[in-house]
């Protein structure tokens, strides 16, 4: 017995010299955890039906074409991606995805009951939010990206593949494909961080992000000044085709991808900051929830 | 010179207190310790102005349904905070999760699990965060697995299992990194008789080799008969702490009923009450015994004695008939009325 009490005291000991090492191993057994049931759970399922949607509606699409000249024409499809992939894919799917995987993250714990689980191990609680966190950033780009991906693959590759070819592998293809994967890298960083602290504050955080959601799709209304206060400006600010928002949007200077990612991923760092500070002083009682 | 002796007066007033706080800190770090620890959820009181010193052995907390017991070892944890007052383990405050739980380990009622896992999966993943190497990883949960005799059921997932089963990996994965301090919410819930034996062994065991064990339980017989001390709570209250023959005395009082099974009973009857203490004597159903409730039982056991003596009665036995853990208790409720 007390040999076993020396190793864990050992190990004790080791970790006052190297937190670093021991705060990257516990970050990897929480990913290695979290990633299973972000995959594998039964709420994992939703996640899956709306990364297919695009990717099954394009197939549809494919097997049976509107007819608008646009679609039957291969330089009129890169507008086309653009007005789908801001409409359907980063407002809707990767949004609500978002929302769903990163409230989620505690929130899904305190209704399972099982949070108590990493609040009686010796993890520091903001480690436990970098690990969360992570787990779910690495679920939603591979499963975002992988939509933005096929959809890409599915507009242009069934009805032109020989263009679509030169256009990906020699052309400027290529490059809007890396751009927009990047874009959506980014919304999940963004809407992620938004809504691991909304699942954090929040009982019932459904409302908050309806509330958001409101917000985000408005922001072709706002004025410059509020029109910063979102994640989408900064997101529409890098798109390879800009989206024509129609006649009653107020227009505004795009701000530069020097400027929008980093503030992005200050802003990101800024919220998982709180989000730490709050998990430090959070309780466990599962009474009401 | 009158100054000098003021400054060495001070010096030596600063040293003692000094001296003092020191021995204070040494024993917080051998003892849990709260001090003036009160919890609310709102406007409704979890416990309130508890005191306590825990020293190692093992400690039940007993009281019925909402009278803080749970809460105590929440506190103790840090899943709670407290409104008021200060908490510390062995020294170290709940709030430091990453130093606490090398210490403490929790099996607490909450019965689920991560969801897929197996019962090894699930001790394992909790080691990992110790940062115990793979090798260590393994030997460990052996043990753990092997001290709550799980190892056949190791690989099945959780799901899958009994109450008692789920009930006993909870508790393996409480003891894996052999804390110091273990805290169990009623960790004889749902286990069959053969298997409380084999837990109530464990913890003995666990206890005998130095480790502070804090047992909650509405099972007042098991915790009467594995309990170094007993902590009885009530609406939140503290209202005895000690131990439980302790904790009978201190209720002064209230009278102490023995029942001594003799020959002639009623002969008896006739006698106890030339003491003043006696308050009440009552023949046995069998007409073989006497129950008297006394509030001065040393001076009882004298007059028995005189009685014997005297030739005139044969005794057989005599035993305390409330000194158990359930007398006790209902007693202290019933008369404190939770404050």
């Amino acid at each position: 017995m007390s040999s076993h009490i020396d190793s864990a005291g050992a190990t004790a000991a080791a970790t006052r010299t190297l937190p670093w090492g021991l705060w990257a191993q516990q970050t990897l057994g929480i990913l290695r955890l979290e990633l299973r049931k972000n995959f594998l759970s039964r709420r994992a399922l939703l996640i899956y039906l709306l990364a297919g949607l695009p990717v099954f509606m394009l197939f549809l699409l494919a097997i049976l074409p509107p007819d608008f000249d646009d679609w039957r024409n291969f330089s009129g499809l890169s507008e086309v991606f653009s007005m789908i992939y801001n409409t359907l894919i980063l407002r809707a799917v990767v949004f609500f995805g978002c929302a769903w995987i990163f409230m989620n993250l505690f929130r899904g714990e305190v209704v399972d009951r099982s949070l108590h689980y990493y609040f009686l191990s010796p993890i520091r609680r903001e480690v436990l939010v970098v690990g969360k966190y992570l787990s779910g950033l690495v679920t939603a780009i591979v499963l975002f990206g992988l939509t933005t991906l096929l959809s890409l693959f599915m507009l242009y590759f069934p009805r032109f593949s020989a263009e679509s070819t030169r256009y990906f592998f020699e052309g400027a293809g290529g490059k809007q494909a890396l751009i927009y994967l990047g874009i959506t890298t980014l919304a999940v960083i963004g809407y992620g961080a938004i809504f691991l602290i909304v699942g954090l504050f929040f009982r019932n955080p459904i409302i908050p992000a309806l509330l958001i959601y409101g917000w985000e799709w408005i922001n072709f209304l706002l004025p410059p000044l509020f029109k910063k206060v979102s994640v989408i400006h900064y997101l529409h600010s890098l798109m390879p085709v800009p989206m024509n928002d129609g006649p009653f949007a107020v227009m505004a200077e795009p701000t530069p991808a020097w400027l929008s990612v980093p503030s992005l991923l200050v802003f990101t760092l800024i919220v998982l900051a709180l989000a730490g500070y709050h998990t430090r002083r959070m309780e466990i009682s599962y009474v009401g929830d | 010179m009158t100054t000098t002796m003021e400054e060495a007066a001070a010096t030596t007033t600063a040293a003692t207190t000094a001296t003092r706080t020191a021995t204070a800190d040494r024993t917080a770090e051998k003892m849990i310790v709260f001090e003036d620890v009160s919890k609310f959820y709102g406007e409704i009181l979890g416990v309130n102005r508890v005191n306590l010193s825990i020293a190692p052995g093992i400690t039940s907390l007993v009281g019925p349904n909402g009278s803080g017991k749970t809460t105590l070892m929440n506190l103790m944890t840090g899943l709670l905070k407290p409104t008021r007052g200060r908490i510390s383990v062995l020294g170290t405050s709940p709030d430091q999760p990453e130093e606490l739980f090398r210490k403490v380990g929790y099996c607490a009622q909450f019965d689920s699990f991560p969801r897929g896992a197996t019962g090894r999966e699930f001790i394992e993943f909790y080691l990992r965060t110790h940062g115990a190497s793979r090798r260590a990883l393994e030997n460990l949960t052996h043990q753990a697995l092997e001290r709550v005799s799980m190892l056949d059921a190791a690989d099945r997932k959780v799901a899958g299992y009994s109450k008692g089963m789920r009930q006993r990996i909870r508790l393996a994965q409480s003891i894996a990194h052999n804390p110091a301090v273990l805290i169990l919410d009623e960790p004889l819930n749902g286990l069959d008789p053969m298997a409380r034996a084999e837990i109530i062994r464990l913890f003995r065991q666990l206890a005998a080799e130095g480790l502070y064990l804090i047992i909650s339980s509405h099972i007042l017989h098991e915790v009467d008969m594995m309990s170094d001390s007993v902590v009885l709570l009530n609406n939140g209250y503290v209202v005895a702490e000690g131990n439980v023959h302790g904790v009978r005395d201190e209720i002064e009082e209230h009278p102490m009923q023995i029942l001594i099974r003799c020959d002639r009973p009623q002969l008896l009857a006739a006698r106890v009450f030339e003491q003043d203490g006696v308050v009440e004597a009552r023949l046995h159903d069998d007409k073989q015994g006497l129950f008297v409730k006394t509030r001065r039982p040393d001076e009882f056991y004298l007059l028995l004695n005189r009685v014997v003596l005297d030739g005139d009665l044969k005794v057989e036995s005599v035993a305390p008939a409330d000194d158990d853990l359930n007398a006790v208790y209902q007693y202290l409720i019933s008369s404190d009325g939770g404050r």
